[in-house]
């Protein structure tokens, strides 16, 4: 079975879990945004966490679908119609052939989740479904949805069984705000920064701006200022330059000192800035949530910190698993 | 009257790019799937277009200026 793609909305593309593992010759990991909205998608439909879903950003396709299938939309909040008529966000969906899925306007957060029973059935690249755009490998022929796309489904998983429950309940669902305080790792580079420059990145507010993406987030505020030095041989000239290193996936880096960018899943993997602080794994998501315009306060919490939160992270994916009876 | 508001965030331009004229002005008879500005989001450019027939009546946002999903950019006087 295939969806037929009527408008594929702004930059639809295929994901999953990630191309992990490639990073190291410059491959980045791709991948959902919102790992934990796309796996409750597919806990809902009956697959397990790996099968790759259809990531939406702000204005999401209109498709239809050749044969009946079992659908949920999980993430940011969105109306979305079957066949014009409003149904339930983050709630199985059985759809007959012919039906039309549409969406209204993002009402917060920027990505919203397709999961389909079975998974959208494209070649795997490396070890993953994801779309790497850039690069042009991996999803649908390497690139976000077109019009006329005729995206495969595979058949379902475990004879078609579907877990107890049709819908997550309302304390699993993720918050979309306005405000958020992200959790960083302080490093490599930190120390490059005055004392009023790591005091401005950890307690003032810095806003999302309009240039966030797959690639990363860049975010504006008050700026930092960078301790002066004679500038080793291979950097650039201005004290945000270091000889290039490899770049850690949310890691946050301030090039002139103005506009903090915080790198995402589709990140380059090296390049020649200095890293002030990485983005904690269990936070990740949460930057994927971040629409333009949310403020943002980052806080500094030690290596051990961040473990606990990735521990309580999973605890909470078991859970809502759980909650929905989902097995596999 | 009828707003036409942003299906998505970003910033909000009124012409098509630097240099040109702007898709509509205030007093212009503008017609249904009428381009009338264009919000750039992650490197794209999504055109706005009206979904009602009448007289461009006012901006609700200047060039350049951000704008969110839901927000109004134009209204129009219908008819």
């Amino acid at each position: 079975m295939a969806f037929d793609i009527k408008n594929p909305g702004l930059a639809t593309t295929v994901q999953d879990q990630g191309r992990t593992g490639h990073y190291n010759v410059g491959i980045p990991q791709s991948g959902s945004m919102d790992q934990y909205a796309a796996e409750l998608g597919n806990a809902l439909v009956g697959n397990t966490a790996k099968e790759a879903v259809l990531e939406c950003t702000y204005m999401g396709p209109v498709l239809t679908t050749d044969q009946d299938a079992v659908i949920a939309v999980t993430g940011a909040p969105v109306e979305l119609n079957v066949n014009g008529k409003p149904v339930p966000e983050w709630t199985r969906l059985q759809l007959k052939a012919g039906d039309e899925l549409s969406f209204g306007v993002i009402r917060a957060g920027t990505r919203y989740y397709i999961a389909v029973q079975g998974g959208i059935d494209v070649p795997e690249v490396l070890g993953s479904r994801s779309t790497y755009s850039l690069g042009a490998i991996g999803g649908f022929n390497g690139r976000k949805l077109q019009a006329g796309d005729l995206v495969p489904v595979a058949s379902p998983l475990y004879d078609g069984a579907l877990p107890d429950a049709d819908t997550v309940p309302e304390e699993f669902r993720p918050v979309f705000a306005k405000e958020q305080t992200v959790r960083i790792v302080l490093g490599l580079y930190d120390h490059r920064l005055t004392d009023e420059g790591l005091d401005n990145l950890l307690n003032s507010e810095w806003k999302v701006t309009p240039v966030a993406d797959r690639m990363g987030l860049r975010y504006s505020g008050p700026g930092v200022k960078w301790k002066e030095r004679e500038q080793p041989f291979g950097a650039g000239s201005d004290p945000s330059n270091i000889v290039d290193a490899g770049y850690a996936v949310g890691s946050i880096q301030i090039p002139g000192g103005t506009q903090p960018i915080i790198l995402h899943r589709d990140a380059v993997s090296g390049g020649g800035y200095a890293m002030v602080g990485t983005v904690i794994s269990a936070d990740m998501d949460l930057l994927a949530r971040a629409a333009p315009g949310t403020s943002t306060r980052f806080v500094a919490v030690s290596m051990d910190e961040a473990l606990v939160a990735r521990k309580e992270l999973a605890e909470l994916k078991r859970n809502a698993r759980a909650a929905l009876g989902a097995s596999h | 009257m009828a707003d036409i508001v942003s299906p998505l965030p970003g910033v909000f331009y009124r012409k098509p790019g630097p240099g040109k004229p702007p898709f509509a002005n205030e007093g212009d008879s503008i017609e249904i799937g009428q381009t009338v500005g264009i919000i750039e989001i992650m490197k794209q450019f999504t055109e706005i277009q009206s979904d009602v027939a009448g007289t461009l009546e006012s901006f609700k946002v200047n060039e350049g200026d951000m704008v969110n999903p839901g927000d109004t950019i134009i209204v129009i006087r219908e008819g």
